[in-house]
């Protein structure tokens, strides 16, 4: 499946974009975290929590929609 | 009633909407990028009773976004130059200045003088230390939070909405999340994520549906991107809080700079001398150590009991299993008795200990 991942905040700094699409083709939102880690090793020290069709979904939820994003909390203000 | 009027022509406030507007009471937590928009126009709507609470004084790089303030109030407290403006502004409500910090300690009576909480602080201490606070109090939250050219918007607690640790349970690791002042902002993004807020705020108070709860809106400055989340709640999350309320005001919720508890284990104690042992347990728990060298405080009376507690020995606090009096030992040093230790195992333990004494 063809994956469109949102990155937000300072996740967006590690991965140099605010969005991209990637190919993916196993199943839980554990191996997505995987693949990201190896190609971000960055992302691995950072909290956030993983989106999928605008809902929180948890590491071992299956991938079934293409849109993913990717939230860390903001303190800011 | 003509400084309302563009209000009372809306049909969908009118002059009761009005009325409930001047009836409410708003506490905003933090002046700064995002409280100075919201307290700017809540006071220009004719919010009732605004609080507004913060320790910090006015700097020069405050201005560029903390549009309440001018030259005139630089080193002056931010509540109290807030509330300077905003008495201009509009005269005709009642403006509560705290010059202090949000604490354990004060949270829950201020919230009390209040019916709706702004979250416009720059830090995640605060940020859980507000969202705990109304989960006790049951009041709404207006959160707002920025990054760059980022910023979140979302109503929590709200009719039994979701709460901001439904969202992220618990703070992020250290050194893991930049905190405000180190990364820079363009200054009109609190203005709109502040601003937004305080449109939440008077939806709240109107009672019109569509309140942002359940919901965090994100909005990208740069790319005028949005992006809104669904935030299920979590009664486990409620529970936690809930379960602690009686400790609330005794929990440490400066996570970045916490305290490093020294802990023993049971066959250490021995090689200590002037040991005087602390039981932090409530007082129906058993076994029952009973010792010369041992006092007894439930550790949610143990801020008001620190006196009963002698400063010339070396303090040994013990519960059940070693979590509370890791707690007890954290309130200890903050009281300034340093030469302490939280005891590993637990009560049980140290009945094994005095047999083998024996």
């Amino acid at each position: 499946m063809q994956l469109q991942i949102k990155y937000f905040g300072l996740l967006a700094e590690i991965t140099n974009c605010d969005q991209e699409t990637l190919e993916f083709s196993k199943s839980q939102v554990s191996d997505l975290l995987k693949e990201l880690y190896i190609k971000y090793p960055l992302l691995k020290q950072k909290d956030f929590k993983v989106a999928q069709n605008h809902e929180i979904v948890s590491n071992n939820s299956n991938i079934t929609n293409p849109e993913i994003a990717l939230l860390p909390p903001f303190s800011g203000g | 009633m003509s400084r309302y009027n563009r209000h009372i022509i809306l049909s969908d406030v009118g002059p009761e909407g009005q009325n409930k507007i001047s009836n409410a009471k708003v506490l905003v937590v933090g002046a700064g990028g995002l409280g100075c928009p919201v307290l700017q126009y809540l006071a220009a709507a004719g919010v009732g009773t605004l609080g507004v609470i913060d320790f910090d004084i006015v700097e020069e790089s405050n201005l560029q976004r903390q549009i309440l303030f001018g030259t005139s109030s630089l080193g002056s407290n931010k509540a109290l130059a807030a509330k300077e403006r905003l008495t201009d502004l509009n005269p005709t409500i009642q403006i509560n200045a705290y010059q202090e910090a949000l604490t354990p300690q004060n949270a829950l009576s201020l919230y009390n003088d209040y019916d709706v909480i702004v979250d416009g602080t720059d830090n995640f201490e605060t940020r859980y230390l507000i969202n705990d606070a109304a989960i006790i109090t049951n009041k709404p939250i207006v959160y707002g939070a920025i990054f760059k050219f980022e910023g979140q918007v979302s109503v929590f607690n709200y009719k039994n909405g979701a709460s901001y640790r439904c969202l992220f349970p618990s703070p992020p690791k250290k050194g893991s999340v930049a905190n405000c002042t180190e990364v820079g902002v363009l200054g009109v993004l609190p203005g709109i994520i502040g601003t937004m807020q305080a449109n939440e705020v008077l939806k709240i108070i109107l009672g019109f549906n569509g309140v942002l709860s359940g919901k965090l809106f994100c909005y990208n400055s740069k790319t005028t991107e949005t992006y809104s989340l669904k935030i299920n709640k979590s009664n486990s999350e409620f529970e936690k809080v809930l379960n602690n309320k009686e400790n609330f005001e005794n929990i440490d919720y400066d996570f970045n700079c916490k305290a490093i508890i020294n802990e023993i284990s049971i066959k250490d104690v021995s090689k200590i001398k002037n040991v005087h042992y602390l039981d932090v347990r409530e007082l129906h728990e058993t076994p029952k150590i009973s010792l010369d060298n041992c006092t007894q405080i439930p550790l949610k009376e143990l801020g008001t009991k620190i006196h009963e507690i002698p400063t010339d020995k070396t303090i040994i606090a013990f519960c059940q299993s070693g979590i509370r009096s890791n707690t007890a030992a954290e309130i200890l040093q903050k009281h300034n008795i340093t030469n302490c230790f939280s005891l590993k195992e637990g009560a049980q333990a140290i009945i094994e200990q005095l047999k083998t004494e024996l």
